[in-house]
């Protein structure tokens, strides 16, 4: 690491948001350089300096009553149910049963393929996210009995990991994410230089489903269910070569 | 009344709610008005929340409230979009004097966060005072998570220009 590198992660440094790998660089950094620790120094000063004050303003109680008496005014109150049984409403009512039977029946179709939709932007995101932001890994290890224990805790499940070595697709390692509305698992694999980000969490239902392919923004995406875990796999690898990685870890299992 | 699902999940959160309004209208009654306009929003809102972050959630709406305030009221604050280079300093990779630092007050590092512009402030008050992680407070501000590693670095890097600057005159008197 770079005196230039410590200007430019003393912050991510001092967040805790650094991957491990660059946390131990840092470190070393600091103990090695004479024009270092000064500048990272004066980091924690100033947030000392911040954190000795009290500079946090605390609601005033008059505050906590306006806000509680503002939510219950806004909020519908019992006359509205009494006003929808009304006599004149019933033959409206039957009505707007049928409507709602229709989308019953259509709509569970309709939002299964929207929320899909909604994932595959979701992890699409999460992984330009992880390249953009030099964030691909929060444990950088090519050893699945490294990568894997490390989620027992941050997770409620524990992520089936794959090794691919021989198959030239190298682990690269693990971070947590969020999709789907819910943390999940994402695996950093390479090929070559394409990073892979294989986003997993348990599925709702134990049947699998077969890969679905889509793009995105130039990311080509895989999408498929094995064994109870819902699986999405970014890269802008090929499609062909993507689709092996897939059968790869299916197999793997 | 009992309390309802909203007053239980959201409502804990009012003092994170109250303290972001607080310093990014740097008012007492703006924040009192912020406050309650955001908690109305977002118990309109709340049937769409289904993440498990209420308070990430909360702070959003009171700092896109923050901002339609101060657009409202103050416009020449909130000048958007951003200009970063515009507020850097010129003398970037100076290093202030730590000890200076550790003379600052309350005072300072009150006029000090004030000063700064909104945009870098509400990140100051995200990360020291809520302590959200990056992702956190790129979708509180809607931004990028690489913005708001640039930002913290320039908005820490100003704050410790004027708490030396500030120090240093404590000393000279």
């Amino acid at each position: 690491m770079t005196c230039d590198d410590v200007r430019r992660f003393v912050d991510p440094y001092l967040d805790g948001e650094l991957d491990l790998m660059r946390q131990v660089e840092f470190d070393d950094h600091l103990r090695q350089c004479q024009v270092c620790p000064p500048i990272y120094e004066s980091r924690r000063a100033l947030r000392s300096a911040i954190h000795a004050q009290q500079l946090y303003f605390t609601a005033p109680a008059h505050v906590r009553q306006h806000v509680r008496t503002a939510i219950r005014a806004s909020a519908p109150t019992s006359s509205w149910w009494s006003r929808i049984f009304a006599p004149q409403w019933i033959s409206v009512a039957v009505g707007a049963m049928a409507v709602v039977l229709a989308v019953v029946i259509a709509g569970p179709m309709l939002s299964r393929r929207s929320a899909s939709n909604q994932i595959a932007q979701e992890v699409v995101s999460a992984h330009i996210r992880s390249l953009m932001a030099n964030h691909l890994t929060d444990v950088s290890s090519s050893d699945q009995h490294t990568v894997k224990p490390w989620f027992a805790g941050k997770l409620d499940f524990s992520p089936p990991i794959v090794d691919l070595k021989d198959h030239d697709f190298p682990l690269v390692g693990g971070r947590l994410d969020y999709a789907g509305n819910r943390p999940v698992a994402a695996l950093a694999y390479r090929r070559g230089e394409h990073v892979i980000n294989l986003f997993a969490w348990p599925a709702t239902s134990n049947a699998d489903v077969a890969e679905a392919f889509d793009s995105r923004q130039g990311y080509n995406v895989l999408s498929w269910r094995h064994a109870g875990t819902s699986f999405w796999a970014v890269s802008d690898l090929n499609a062909t070569e993507l689709r092996q990685f897939a059968s790869l870890v299916q197999a793997g299992l | 009344m009992s309390a309802s699902p909203f007053e239980q999940v959201v409502l804990p959160h009012l003092n994170a709610a109250y303290n972001l309004a607080r310093w990014l209208t740097r008012d007492e009654h703006d924040a009192e008005d912020v406050v309650q306009d955001a908690f109305v929003r977002a118990l309109r809102f709340f049937d769409g929340f289904r993440g498990d972050d209420a308070r990430a959630w909360l702070l959003a709406i009171v700092r896109n409230t923050s901002y339609d305030y101060l657009r409202r009221h103050r416009p020449h604050e909130v000048s958007e979009p951003f200009n970063e280079e515009l507020h850097s300093p010129t003398e970037e990779g100076q290093t202030p004097e730590t000890l200076l630092l550790r003379r600052t007050d309350q005072v300072m590092v009150r006029r000090a966060l004030e000063t700064l512009p909104v945009a870098w402030r509400e990140i100051i008050i995200l990360r020291e005072f809520e302590e959200l992680s990056y992702k956190q407070i790129a979708d509180v501000a809607g931004i990028r998570i690489g913005t708001v590693m640039s930002r913290l670095a320039r908005a820490r890097g100003q704050l410790q220009r004027l708490l030396a600057t500030e120090a240093l005159k404590e000393v000279a008197e």
